[in-house]
């Protein structure tokens, strides 16, 4: 089972606005089951060495309505595993959102971010304050706070472990 | 309270509810296809709850990669016909349904007032029937598949008003395309839009579902549009019980965040232009775009009124040489409707290919894909980078009367020109 860790530490890859599912994940890969195959297929459409990129381990920062277009939840999961080990935009579209959370991927929305970071900082995000430090400068951001409840699906590792747990409670 | 509010405080079993919210709602109906099913039916089991809360309120469609594209596809397909056995769910197979957001209202699946929720982001449509729907993820899908609850945010609203009567030739399409260039792709993000005026009333079923089905493309939570005499006529022949639908109202202190209105009297044909859906432009601004395919069909423009338009515009002429013309009704019963009004002949006369109802080259995942370097004109409702095959293809968004006109031309071309471009 897979715990998240509430601080994460990481170097930045940055995107603009509406950064949208197809271009995320291509519709012509869906047919695909593996995560791990998933992965790496990640963003190739706008940047062919982005999995290579991110295979150690980066913060995804992206602009407004980053996830837009399909619901297919392929998209999270591919970043996921292709070493994302969480997103940060100033808005996101909603059922992006929604599904990151739901497998186990922190998203984090911040007014500001697309301004105060650029690909290459190392920045420190802390999922239960919401605050991001830059390690470049001493600014920190306050991202908007998830409510207690989806806080607890992300730190069980995702919907489905919340869920078989609550089963497993009752 | 505003529809979309009522429905939410009454499926989580509260009087009233404010936006900002959150709540804890009933689903009434929880739709998958083959894409995004899998997926679901594998969180479904690793929760292990073993049974589907109910198998009654659950509908299983495949339709974006069929018949079975590849080997992969088919055993998908295997999967989610097994799954749906096993759970006694209803399932929709190659030749019976069609697309997802057609087939679920055409079948009765869609009640005004109820909450719908579907593994795929169009699922908004069925609010063209006063009912409260919207997309979800697989993994969220499993959930709602063992609980029967989601949670919500109680949207805030935003009410568009639209007034005036289409010119010849211009349609719900082209307003939508309007509206989306308007406010942006982001310009509804995690709201409700509530179409009204009078040109929503005036407005067939089939064109308000085209406006509900792309209010995802600004962002928005659910599309959403009051129920009445035209909706009642539609729903009657397919819904056993209806709800009174003078409680599926707006009132009239409701709360709206912003209200924006358009009049389309004026207006005419509307092209988004690659590769953002907000880059609308009034067909007179887009210049002669040559194209090499031109697709009517998908869940926003693949209805008996759109094949209808499209062969009005195409009878006794030809598509032109070099062009690739794609027809593909959204669903079974529209495919025989054309056939029984002849509109297929027209089609395959002009030379066109009429395809069997499917998702077909809308998501780039089965047929009609674009190579580099290629143009199509789409009825479909993204025209994403690499939406609809190589990521150096450009896809343009318009209403079926200018695709199909385009078709006959090589070119995007206004119907209403048609003569004299010839
Ligand atoms: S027609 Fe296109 S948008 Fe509609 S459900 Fe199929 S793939 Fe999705």
């Amino acid at each position: 089972m897979m715990i998240m860790e509430s601080k994460i530490k990481a170097p930045v890859i940055k995107f603009g606005n509406n950064i949208d599912t197809d271009v995320i994940l291509p519709g012509k890969y869906l047919v695909i089951v593996d995560p791990c195959e998933l992965g790496k297929h990640a963003l190739e459409s706008l940047d062919a060495d982005f999995v290579n990129k991110a295979k150690d381990g980066i913060i995804l920062v992206g602009g407004k309505n980053f996830g837009c277009g399909s619901s297919r939840e392929q998209a999270p999961l591919a970043l996921k595993y292709a070493g994302v080990k969480c997103v940060i935009a100033e808005t996101f579209a909603r059922i992006f959102y929604r599904n990151a959370i739901n497998i186990g991927l922190p998203v984090i929305e911040c007014s500001g971010i697309s301004e105060a970071v650029k690909t290459g900082d190392e920045i420190t995000v802390d999922l239960e304050t919401g605050k991001i430090q830059n390690s470049a400068n001493v600014k920190v951001l306050q991202g908007t706070l998830l409510p207690p409840f989806i806080m607890k699906i992300l730190i069980d590792g995702g919907l489905i472990e919340n869920l078989r747990k609550k089963r497993l409670e009752k | 309270m505003n529809i979309t509010e009522k429905i939410l405080a009454n499926a989580s079993r509260k009087k009233t509810v404010t936006p900002g919210e959150i709540v804890d709602a009933n689903v009434d109906v929880l739709m998958t296809h083959d894409l995004t099913g899998p997926l679901a039916v594998e969180a479904f089991k690793k929760i292990g709850a073993g049974k589907v809360w109910d198998s009654k309120k659950i509908v299983i469609i495949l339709d974006h990669q069929i018949p079975a594209e590849s080997i992969k596809a088919a055993e998908l397909h295997k999967m989610m016909r097994q799954f749906a056995k096993e759970q006694k769910i209803c399932i929709y197979d190659v030749g019976r349904g069609g697309v997802c957001h057609q087939v679920m209202p055409e079948q009765g699946h869609v009640i005004p007032g109820a909450v719908i929720v579907g593994s795929d982001s169009h699922t908004c449509t069925y609010g063209a029937f006063g009912a409260f729907s919207t997309g979800i993820g697989s993994t969220e899908a499993a959930a709602v598949m063992t609980t029967g609850k989601i949670w919500f945010k109680v949207p805030s609203a935003i009410r568009i008003v639209v007034n005036g009567k289409f010119n010849k030739y211009v349609t719900s399409k082209d307003l939508v395309l309007n509206i989306i260039g308007n406010l942006g792709v982001d310009g509804a993000i995690y709201k409700s839009t509530e179409f009204t005026g009078h040109t929503i009333r005036e407005m067939s079923i089939a064109s308000r579902m085209t406006l509900c089905n792309m209010a995802v493309e600004m962002g928005a939570k659910n599309g959403i549009i009051e129920p009445d005499n035209l909706t009642r006529e539609y729903l009657q022949e397919r819904v056993r019980t209806l709800p009174d639908f003078n409680a599926l109202k707006s009132d009239r202190d409701a709360q709206y965040e912003q209200t924006v209105d358009f009049d389309v009297s004026k207006m005419e044909p509307q092209i988004a232009c690659p590769s953002s859906v907000d880059n609308v432009k009034p067909i007179s601004e887009v210049g002669d775009v040559p194209i090499d395919q031109a697709f009517i069909g998908s869940c926003t423009n693949g209805r008996l009124e759109d094949l209808q338009l499209a062969a009005q515009i195409m009878k006794g002429r030809k598509v032109k040489d070099g062009v690739r013309a794609l027809i593909i009704p959204a669903s079974q019963k529209v495919y025989k409707q054309a056939l029984t009004e002849g509109l297929t002949e027209i089609f395959t006369d002009a030379g066109a290919v009429v395809c069997g109802a499917a998702c077909g080259p809308c998501l780039g995942g089965h047929i009609g894909l674009l190579a580099a370097g290629e143009t199509c004109i789409s009825t479909s409702n993204r025209n994403f980078i690499g939406r609809m095959g190589s990521t150096q293809a450009n896809v343009y968004l318009a209403s079926p009367a200018v695709v199909a006109a385009s078709a006959i031309t090589g070119c995007i071309t206004n119907p209403a020109n048609l003569e004299a471009k010839q």
